[in-house]
């Protein structure tokens, strides 16, 4: 489905900021895998899902998705295969557009487009059945600027917006981390839903451990730009929090302690 | 008599700069890209418009009908020539990667020799200045088909120019190109995420934008008979002040024409009032100096009114005291203004509003 092998990214090449953000990553995501990432600051999860979502290329290697060969190809052409939602509340939406015409350029995505209306009448119920989905009442509100919604409602409109048009793979950098807990548990259960309800592939990064075993079928620990850990199945769904303590403690040498991590 | 005729002069000016203001209003609000190719794009297509009639002028000596067709002609060319300027400043940005500041001043730097070519082609020498008195243009020629003054024959011409300009965005920008275009102007990442090429939504608003610009020049052109090499100085500032007064007479809940349009009436009032300034004897040479003063009072409003808002208030009933010194219930009732429609735009719209400040700030 999703394949990465052997990709270096380095940020910043020749300068003394330079700083090796993913060193030799492989990874093979199957069709349908929900695949939660977790790991330390700097330890190349955002960079991963960047690279594949082709924010920026890798300096090695090469990335296939769905049988094509994709490490060149432009972020906005990906961009049809692939749904994202992002930390900052504010990036995934346009807060001065309103709510359907958000959803119609999620509508369009990876299509051509030309001079038919921007939002068409024959999609306005579409959008109301899958606003009712999020049950946030925002189907009442399709002319409501998204600005005006809170950080919750808009992280739900993404998600929406990303598996919209259902993409080969749905990229989650962390899409909970700025919501407070009970909106974070929302959104959350909202992403179970949407993705198993359509069988979609999915990589989702979180700093919640709990949540981290909690959710899909697979888990993945990075470190110092790579995998250290891949694990599936039975022994996933039996792993504890200080399974996973422990396995990043000895991984790291013990110099984990201040990390943002134990605070899942 | 003269009130009146300096209304309509004011006004005439107003609707041929709104198209340049239109123009800004799309790379600057729209888009998001401080442009400033317009003060080049400008007098390039005034440049553009004059050299076409200069060419053809025993064409257009033949009769009304044929100058008008050619002063058409001179358009179509002046909006095309803009809209080149606009390519090649999305070029340098989207392409070469130069910042959007600088991409204009390069641009508009090189306009500055090329409108000296334009306006030489006649005599195969670079001039700085094109009369058109002589030959005739859209406006003097229309005079001759019609029994009404110049005046009112470019009132007419021009609500219609600027009625097609408004009616035309209005469709572009709610179209798919359109929606892109402004999720492009509004949010980068999620537009690419989307899967726009922010890339090309950035070159065709500039395109779009300075063919506006040069049409806008080329009108002007033919209005005073005139193109010159320094005829688009000071045009950034006035779109600006044009869309600041357009703003400040319709804020909140508005479709997108009445924003069109309250451009349209930003413009018009801010040439009657420089009319008016002209009819008082004021030096010409002064006007650019009060519109940047304008500009920039206007520009810090929103920040003032954001300062006065912050300071600690005090209880409303001492604001009404009869014994306060005038200027504290002055500001006080500002300050009473302003947090009342940052309530009203509350009730309108919270169910469960968290981040409304945010987007408030932000809206277009």
């Amino acid at each position: 489905m999703l394949e990465l092998s052997g990709i270096h990214k380095t940020f910043n090449i020749g300068t003394v900021n330079e700083k090796k953000a993913l060193i030799d990553l492989n990874l093979k995501v199957n069709e349908g895998d929900f695949i939660t990432v977790i790991g330390g600051n700097g330890a190349g999860k955002s960079t991963m899902l960047n690279v594949i979502a082709g924010v920026f290329p890798p300096e090695q290697g090469v990335i296939t998705l769905d049988g094509v060969n994709v490490t060149k190809m432009a972020e906005h052409r990906r961009a049809g295969m692939i749904g994202r939602v992002f930390q900052d509340p504010m990036v995934g939406t346009a807060g001065n557009m309103n709510i359907e015409e958000n959803l119609a350029l999620a509508n369009r995505r990876g299509k051509f487009r030309g001079l038919g209306w921007g939002v068409k009448k024959s999609e306005k119920e579409f959008f109301k059945e899958k606003l009712k989905m999020l049950d946030l009442n925002l189907e009442d509100r399709m002319g409501t600027k998204v600005g005006l919604l809170s950080g919750g409602q808009r992280q739900a409109l993404t998600l929406l917006m990303a598996t919209l048009i259902k993409p080969k793979v749905l990229l989650l950098d962390e899409h909970t981390a700025a919501l407070d807990p009970k909106t974070a548990s929302k959104v959350l259960s909202l992403t179970e839903e949407i993705t198993s309800k359509e069988n979609i592939t999915t990589v989702m990064i979180t700093h919640n451990m709990k949540d981290a075993i909690k959710y899909g079928n697979r888990l993945i620990m990075m470190m110092g730009g790579t995998i250290i850990y891949d694990v599936a199945g039975e022994e996933k769904k039996n792993l504890t929090v200080n399974d996973l303590l422990a396995k990043f403690e000895q991984s790291s040498g013990g110099e984990f302690a201040n990390d943002r991590m134990l605070l899942g | 008599m003269v009130i009146f005729q300096t209304f309509l002069t004011g006004t005439n000016q107003g609707l041929l700069w709104a198209i340049m203001a239109i123009g800004v209003y799309i790379s600057y609000r729209i888009l998001d890209f401080a442009d400033l190719t317009v003060e080049g794009s400008f007098a390039t297509g005034g440049a553009t418009a004059g050299i076409i009639m200069t060419l053809c002028k025993d064409f257009v000596a033949k009769g009304p009908a044929q100058g008008i067709f050619i002063s058409v002609i001179g358009l179509l060319v002046a909006m095309i020539a803009g809209g080149l300027a606009g390519l090649v400043t999305g070029l340098l940005n989207t392409k070469l990667k130069i910042a959007p500041i600088l991409s204009g001043i390069l641009t508009m730097t090189g306009l500055y020799s090329i409108n000296m070519i334009i306006m030489g082609l006649a005599i195969k020498k670079p001039m700085s200045n094109l009369g058109l008195g002589m030959v005739g243009t859209l406006f003097s020629k229309a005079e001759e088909f019609m029994p009404i003054s110049r005046n009112w024959i470019i009132f007419i011409i021009a609500v219609i120019v600027v009625a097609v300009v408004v009616g035309l965005l209005y469709w572009f920008f709610g179209t798919e190109v359109g929606s892109a275009m402004r999720a492009t102007g509004n949010n980068e990442r999620m537009a690419k995420a989307q899967g726009v090429s922010t890339q090309n939504s950035k070159i065709l608003g500039l395109v779009l934008s300075n063919a506006f610009v040069g049409l806008s020049g080329a009108l002007v052109t033919f209005q005073q008979s005139n193109a010159s090499v320094t005829m688009g100085v000071g045009s950034i500032v006035a779109g600006l002040a044009a869309i600041i007064i357009g703003e400040s007479i319709i804020s909140g809940k508005f479709p997108f024409w009445a924003r069109l349009l309250s451009i349209v009436l930003g413009s018009i009032i801010y040439r009657i009032i420089i009319s008016f300034i002209y009819l008082a004897g004021v030096n010409s040479e002064y006007i650019k100096l009060l519109t940047a003063i304008l500009v920039v009072l206007a520009l810090s409003i929103p920040l003032i009114k954001e300062k006065i808002s912050k300071m600690p208030r005090k209880p409303k009933k001492n604001a009404k005291g009869k014994d306060e010194p005038d200027d504290t219930a002055r500001q006080d009732a500002i300050v009473d203004e302003y947090v009342g429609e940052d309530e009203a735009r509350k009730d309108t719209d919270v169910l469960q509003t968290e981040d409304g400040a945010d987007s408030a700030a932000t809206e277009v």
